[in-house]
């Protein structure tokens, strides 16, 4: 750029700096009402008295000697509030006078140093050139120069193959970098397909694992089961119990609706659901007994008891899946099988 | 020199001695001389990214307090800790140590609600600044990237919530991790496997609290701090925006130099902010894990809720239609799991872009440092009502029983409401807001040109009554004038004589964007009104 070009360009930035760029669509009107400049400062009563100066002065200190005081009895209340194994209470008392100790403190300093700002310091606002981002001509030019150069001087562009297998190689380096991820957990292959149950398995109510006679099962009550043995396993508990817990709810069997080759699964209107729902797998827990209708308490998916847990309402699609169930000799209900289809929230692989 | 510069600092005392030892060493000076008396606008609505930075610093602090005790471990043990109720009951160690902290070390329930209450008010300011920066167009050139950087921190906030909501394996957070166990689950292909690398094997596993425990202590904090760095490095590239106004403009800047006034208030402000979090944790219990229990997958509480940044994408779940799972070619296709991902993830993208959706709709390639009243951009406000309001119906979704228990309503009710309200609401509110805001700028117009209404009715020697308007001072005049309009644009052929669809696109959203447009007053058409007035 010529220096007169140069010069002209500098002119109109110093002048206005919007009118350099294209104001695309915006109406800049000719005749716009001119801005009269900064408003005049107000004068505070702190700057025209001395007395409110020196008010003004005292409540700064004094805001500070607050926050020494507050300070002080943060560390009082540490040790004067201890904590207790017999009283509880003594955690609400630690925490609040430790709490309010320390909020004195800070705040004190806080309020304190915005008051003595707000007062005692100027407050006429100031006025400050800005300037464009973009960086001046010269300024360009010399980066485009010193980019040029660079590429002078290495041959980047020149010497295509070495710039290609470049990007080959980097594009390749992070592969490692995201395969090295791969153990941090197995291939799920038929795990989520399978629970705990199986043929005989006592169901058994959840935590303690004691197993349920159906005589003890009236109409209309409804027992968390998990399968016998899940308290006893060593080793993936919640895992097992994640996939395995059901609920056990009594109705008049002439209330069910079973389909064709489910009519054995129920024992005398008792029937076993999985508790896992169907939309991403929170419990099943809430039982209204007059509509037999079971809630999901996360998102409100509603499952018709009556008619094999079909979804109602909300954003489940799926019924929960049922537990053929029976008694064995003694009279505990056992299962028949495993559940027949996954439990819980759906995936890709469910039904292949 | 260097003698005459030291003997001259040796009167100076202590300080003077310090400052020296520091020029000389890191050049303080300089910094100082550049950036000592740079200038800085003021207004509340300034402060709300503050809070956000502040709220953060006191995360760190108390954070790395609770590091000291909490032990990240998804191990099995029996309790036997301070918590009478809980003795004997088998928790995870992580859990047990949440406990510990909470009943066995002075202050550290305390430093718990902190740590807590202030990851609420992070992500509470940060999207209330948000919100600032949208609604002033703060987000225009040149701080369309800035704007991409605070909407990742926004983001990462979240992130660094949830992460931190999940350690301490109670019943809550063990729910809400199954709650995202099923939702990966249902991402067609990988969603199985996904969750088990996720969970080191099938949920709950015991690695997760491990994992999130690395993405919560390290990655995200360090990511935030790294944003948070980039984005005032740009705050300070640009220099701050001011509102308009007289004497404010694109090529200046107005404010209170940073020393002394702006370090003491942005000083005492971080003490407020931090004594405030303090105030609140100390009188106010948050996440009372110990009334939960540990994580167990078979019981759940009913009336549970998230920390209020995922209620809207809770809600986004609860108000997907029932039966939109499809099995196709043996594969399952959950629908009611994707579509609410699909909405959260567009909604959040269309955020993060729109600095660049409105700045190709306009063509305006103008720096802008002077922010707009929000009536004075009736679109793009109206967009931001009608976004707000969406986010709110999610949000409240998430609370679809809550509502219909409290307000004695059906819970189908209730969620049907909602899901009408998401498709229904944000169109009301984007044509309220916008008819709204003309005629906010219109009332504008009129006090430009006949004052202000005073309230007082003369009587004319005729007969005739009127109101006096008082006029305005030339600054308040100006405070109602200072903004552009924009006309919609055309779609015009290119140099090659063809109209592109890109340009038709561009002629209708131009349309959509300024086709209702008030103009500011010109200084012609206030001289005609003076000279109307006269006439009377």
């Amino acid at each position: 750029m010529s220096s007169k070009g140069k010069s002209v360009a500098k002119k109109k930035a110093s002048v206005e700096a919007e009118h350099e760029y294209e104001g695309g669509l915006a109406v800049i009107a000719p005749d716009a009402i001119k801005d009269p400049g900064l408003e005049p400062h107000r004068v505070r009563m702190t700057d025209k008295s001395p007395k409110h100066e020196k008010a003004a002065e005292r409540q700064v200190v004094f805001l500070f000697l607050l926050s020494i005081l507050g300070s002080a009895f943060a560390l009082y209340a540490y040790f004067a509030y201890p904590l207790s194994e017999t009283d509880l209470g003594s955690v609400r008392n630690n925490t609040l006078f430790l709490g309010l100790g320390i909020t004195l403190g800070l705040m004190g300093i806080g309020i304190g140093a915005v008051h003595w700002a707000k007062t005692l310091m100027p407050d006429a606002e100031v006025s400050e050139a800005r300037h464009q981002t973009r960086g001046s001509e010269e300024t360009r030019a010399r980066a485009i120069e010193i980019i040029e150069l660079a590429n002078q001087e290495s041959g980047f562009t020149r010497r295509k193959l070495i710039r290609r297998t470049l990007y080959g190689a980097l594009a390749f380096f992070p592969l490692p970098g995201i395969i090295i991820f791969g153990d941090l957990g197995p291939n799920p292959k038929n795990t989520l397909k399978h629970t705990m149950w199986e043929k005989g398995v006592r169901l058994t109510r959840d935590p303690y694992g004691t197993p349920i006679k159906a005589s003890d099962v009236t109409i209309g009550s409804v027992f968390h089961v998990i399968p016998e043995g899940l308290s006893e396993l060593e080793h993936h508990k919640l895992e097992e119990k994640a996939k395995a817990a059901v609920l056990l709810v009594r109705v008049d069997p002439k209330e069910l609706n079973p389909s064709k080759g489910r009519e054995n699964w129920a024992y005398d209107g008792i029937v076993a659901y999985s508790k896992i729902c169907t939309h991403v797998g929170c419990p099943v827990a809430l039982y209204e007994q007059h509509t037999h209708h079971l809630l999901c308490p996360c998102h409100q998916s509603t499952f018709d008891l009556a008619n094999e847990c079909a979804v109602v309402f909300g954003p489940a699609s799926r019924p929960l899946p049922q537990l053929p169930i029976t008694v064995d000799a003694e009279g505990y209900l056992v299962a028949q099988s495993d559940f027949t289809e996954p439990v819980g929230p759906s995936f890709w692989e469910r039904s292949a | 020199m260097s003698t005459a510069t030291s003997n001259a600092q040796k009167k100076g005392g202590f300080l003077a001695g310090t400052a020296n030892y520091l020029d000389e060493r890191v050049g303080v000076a300089g910094i100082l001389k550049e950036f000592g008396r740079k200038i800085f606008p003021d207004h509340w609505s300034f402060m709300l990214g503050e809070v956000a930075l502040y709220s953060f610093l006191v995360l760190l602090l108390s954070g790395t307090f609770l590091t000291f005790w909490f032990q990240p471990s998804m191990v099995p043990v029996i309790y036997d800790g301070a918590y009478g109720p809980l003795k004997g009951a088998e928790m995870s160690i992580a859990y047990s140590s949440t406990l510990d902290i909470s009943f066995e070390v002075r202050g550290g329930l305390l430093m718990r609600q902190v740590h807590h209450w202030s990851a609420l008010l992070f992500v509470a300011a940060a999207g209330l600044h948000m919100l600032r920066v949208f609604f002033t167009g703060a987000f225009r050139k040149p701080r369309e990237i800035n704007w991409v950087v605070g909407f990742a921190l926004f983001v990462l906030g979240m992130a660094g919530g949830f992460t931190g909501y999940s350690l301490p394996d109670d019943l809550l957070s063990g729910n809400g991790l199954r709650i995202i166990d099923g939702m990966i689950k249902g991402i067609p292909v990988i969603g199985a496997y996904t969750s088990s690398l996720l969970f080191g094997g099938e949920f709950p596993g015991e690695s997760i609290v491990g994992r999130l425990y690395s993405l919560h202590i390290m990655l995200i904090p360090a990511l935030i701090l790294v944003f948070v760095a980039i984005h005032l490095f740009m705050v300070v590239i640009h220099k701050h925006t001011h509102y308009s106004g007289p004497g404010k403009r694109d090529d200046n800047v107005v404010g209170y130099p940073l020393m002394p006034v702006y370090v003491a208030k942005a000083g005492g402000f971080f003490f407020i902010v931090f004594g405030v979090i303090m105030a609140v944790a100390a009188t106010f219990t948050i996440n009372p894990v110990w009334s939960y229990g540990g994580y167990d997958p078979s019981p759940v509480s009913a009336g549970t809720q998230p920390d209020w940044y995922i209620g809207w994408l809770d809600g986004a779940l609860r108000l997907a239609p029932t039966h939109l799972e499809f099995v196709i070619g043996g594969y399952t296709l959950s629908m009611n799991i994707l579509l609410p991902m699909v909405v959260g993830i567009a909604f959040l993208v269309v955020v993060a872009l729109y600095p660049f959706i409105e700045g190709w709709v306009t063509g305006d390639k103008r720096e802008h440092h002077v922010l707009d009243r929000p009536r004075n951009a009736p679109t793009r406000t109206a967009i931001g009502v009608a976004g707000v309001v969406f986010y709110a119906v999610l949000w409240a979704g998430a609370s679809t029983d809550l509502i219909a228990t409290h307000f004695k309503m059906s819970l189908n009710h209730v969620l049907t409401t909602m899901q009408i309200s998401l498709i229904v609401l944000p169109i009301v509110s984007y044509i309220i807001t916008k008819r709204a805001c003309l005629s906010l700028q219109r009332k504008d117009r009129e006090i430009v040109l006949h004052g202000r209404e005073s309230g007082r009715v003369v009587r004319l020697p005729h007969g005739e009554y009127i109101e006096v308007h008082e006029p305005m001072n030339e600054y308040e005049i100006y405070k109602l004038v200072d903004f552009k309009a924009y006309q919609p644009t055309l779609a015009r052929p290119n140099a090659k004589g063809v109209i592109t669809v890109r340009a038709r696109i561009r002629a209708r959203l131009s349309r959509f964007f300024f086709e209702d447009r008030v103009e500011p007053v010109t200084q012609a058409e206030l001289e005609a009104a003076h000279d109307h007035k006269e006439l009377h």
